[in-house]
């Protein structure tokens, strides 16, 4: 709740600090706002407060994911040092826009009751709407502003839709009484076709914002048209958020459901796996590839989901901190790449091993780390996962996760092959001292992830 | 003069769940087929008012105060998002002159 509060008072003084005629503060501020936030977030670690009659919960489910959403944005920050060169006048906006964002994310982590769920995701999804179409004058950009805003506010009116219809089943909004009244006729509300709707429809819109497939289509695009600082933290924290709160909305109000739920979802996961990895391996542009990437890591996630147990908290938000670390490494380092080669396909890291051995080598440590390779934080995070899956007895499922994430290793070798085997094709890249700093951190907290999960397997 | 509530009940639950099914799924064809964007937008909306519909009907049904609550924050969430979207489509006007989506093929596999 703190979190809440601080985030929403620096994104206001944040605004006013834009009124400054140089923007050099703005970053170092937001920066140092983060880092509050995300110590005051950890103060509330171990106790459990509920606020506003029982509609938001922090307890140590929200305190983790908020943790993790607060610190994919501080490693973000230093990439936007570009914004402050060109002297860009929307920075302060920008970034404050940023902060609210995430008090949206903090809100679908915290939720006990649907309204905040709703209230939620529209803060982030509006916000995200706007950094979509952020570079007003490049027509890529507007495209993915207006598809992202189209789709996401039609995936928005299915999910009340949902929503109401469970709200007519159950008579309530607050997820533990959903749960109670879903499982208290004895089975008796749960074959009633009004409720049964009511969760294909809320599955419906979450998949839309977790791009889930099938309703992945607009990822692609959005995700390419953005510009590169805001799509990876769309494909980050939206990601992490709306996982944790899918999983919470699943295990809290349809635990009794699982029967009911269980065949759609394993369907969605998948044809998830199938859609995202296939489709990034038929890419050449490494930022639509790491598109068809996030669906497919939206899959392994919803493996965890399926599992359903007690473990799968824990391999959610494993998972989630390594693959978000590991994107904003790959998409930091595509952005300080293509502002200057402007070219964002795997071409334009030719020879980075040769030009700059720093971006080459944190590279090579993300991509391995999403491919799922040995001694990085992804392999555990799918070590993880399928190990909650193995409990459920999903075998099949595993094999077909395996499967697909061989061809993960393909696709996420190429840019590697690329850097390495590739002659250069152009001048060495020009790295600021934060960046380079924020992207060994990255790299660091990668392996130390991989070397010692202990250190975080164990947290929930 | 009756109290709304019961005026809502006087109609059996079933035709407003009919009605606002219908109405959303105008909705949900009209953003399938329309090619402009103002009207998908504005079918967006009209799936957003099959909602607020229907919460009130089963608001008042079960006489819960807490559906009718709920109307007040998608119209409010509403009013944000059209206005983001207005921008956004304005946005695209001043670029392109249309706001016909099938201009918008910039990005495509």
């Amino acid at each position: 709740m703190n979190s809440i509060i601080l985030l929403t008072s620096f994104g206001i003084l944040n605004l006013f600090v834009g009124f400054r005629k140089s923007n050099k503060l703005i970053l170092p501020l937001v920066f140092l706002f983060l880092l509050i936030v995300l110590a005051v977030n950890f103060y509330d670690w171990g106790n459990t407060t509920t606020y506003f009659e029982r509609m938001l919960t922090i307890d140590n489910y929200a305190v983790a994911f908020t943790g993790v959403v607060v610190l994919t944005t501080i490693l973000l920050i230093p990439f936007a040092k570009r914004y402050v060169d060109e002297k860009n006048e929307s920075l302060a906006e920008f970034f404050s826009i940023l902060l609210f964002s995430l008090v949206g994310a903090i809100m679908m982590v915290a939720y006990e009751n649907l309204i905040m769920l709703f209230v939620g995701i529209e803060i982030l999804s509006i916000s995200m709407y706007v950094l979509a179409g952020s570079d007003k004058k490049n027509l890529r950009s507007n495209e993915a502003g207006l598809k992202y805003f189209l789709m996401g506010s039609f995936a928005t009116g299915i999910l009340l839709f949902g929503i109401v219809l469970i709200y007519g089943a159950t008579g309530a909004f607050q997820i533990t009484e959903i749960s109670a009244a879903a499982t208290a006729g004895s089975g008796d509300a749960l074959t009633s076709p009004l409720l049964a709707m009511g969760l294909l429809f809320t599955l419906i819109g979450i998949s839309f914002k977790v791009s889930a497939a099938p309703f992945h289509f607009w990822t692609p695009d959005v995700y390419e048209g953005t510009p590169t600082l805001f799509t990876a933290f769309m494909s980050t924290v939206v990601k992490t958020a709306g996982f944790a709160g899918f999983y919470k909305l699943m295990s809290v109000s349809f635990a009794g459901a699982y029967d009911i739920w269980f065949p759609t979802l394993v369907a969605m996961t998948v044809i998830t796996l199938g859609i995202g990895n296939i489709g990034a391996a038929a890419q050449n542009s490494f930022k639509r590839m790491m598109a068809y990437s996030s669906i497919s890591h939206a899959g392994y996630l919803m493996i965890a989901l399926l599992a359903f147990n007690d473990r799968s908290e824990n391999a959610i938000f494993f998972y989630s901190l390594a693959y978000s670390v590991a994107t904003i490494a790959a998409f930091g380092i595509l952005k300080l790449v293509s502002d200057q080669r402007d070219d964002i396909s795997y071409n334009a890291f030719n020879g980075l091993g040769r030009t700059n051995p720093l971006l080459a080598a944190v590279m090579t440590i993300a991509m391995c780390s999403l491919a799922g390779i040995p001694l990085t934080g992804g392999f555990f995070g799918k070590l993880f996962i399928f190990s909650a899956a193995l409990e459920q007895n999903l075998l099949w499922l595993i094999i077909v996760a395996i499967l697909m994430s061989m061809v993960g290793i393909y696709y996420y070798f190429r840019v590697v092959i690329a850097m390495y085997m590739r002659e250069p094709s152009g001048e060495r890249v020009v790295v600021g001292s934060s960046a380079s700093f924020a992207l060994i951190f990255m790299a660091i907290l990668t392996i130390v992830m991989g070397v010692l999960p202990g250190l975080m397997s164990n947290l929930l | 003069m009756n109290e709304i509530p019961e005026v809502i009940r006087t109609i059996p639950l079933q035709y407003y769940l009919f009605f606002s099914s219908t109405l959303f799924v105008i909705g949900i064809i009209g953003v399938l087929t329309r090619r402009n964007a103002i009207v998908i937008f504005m079918c967006i909306e009209l799936m957003l008012n099959a909602v607020n519909l229907l919460l009130t009907a089963f608001s008042a049904y079960r006489s819960d105060a807490n559906g009718q609550v709920f109307v007040f924050f998608i119209m409010a969430v509403a009013a944000a998002e059209v206005c983001v979207g207005l921008a956004i489509i304005v946005m695209i006007y001043r670029n392109l002159r249309s706001t016909d989506i099938n201009i918008l093929s910039n990005l495509k596999w």
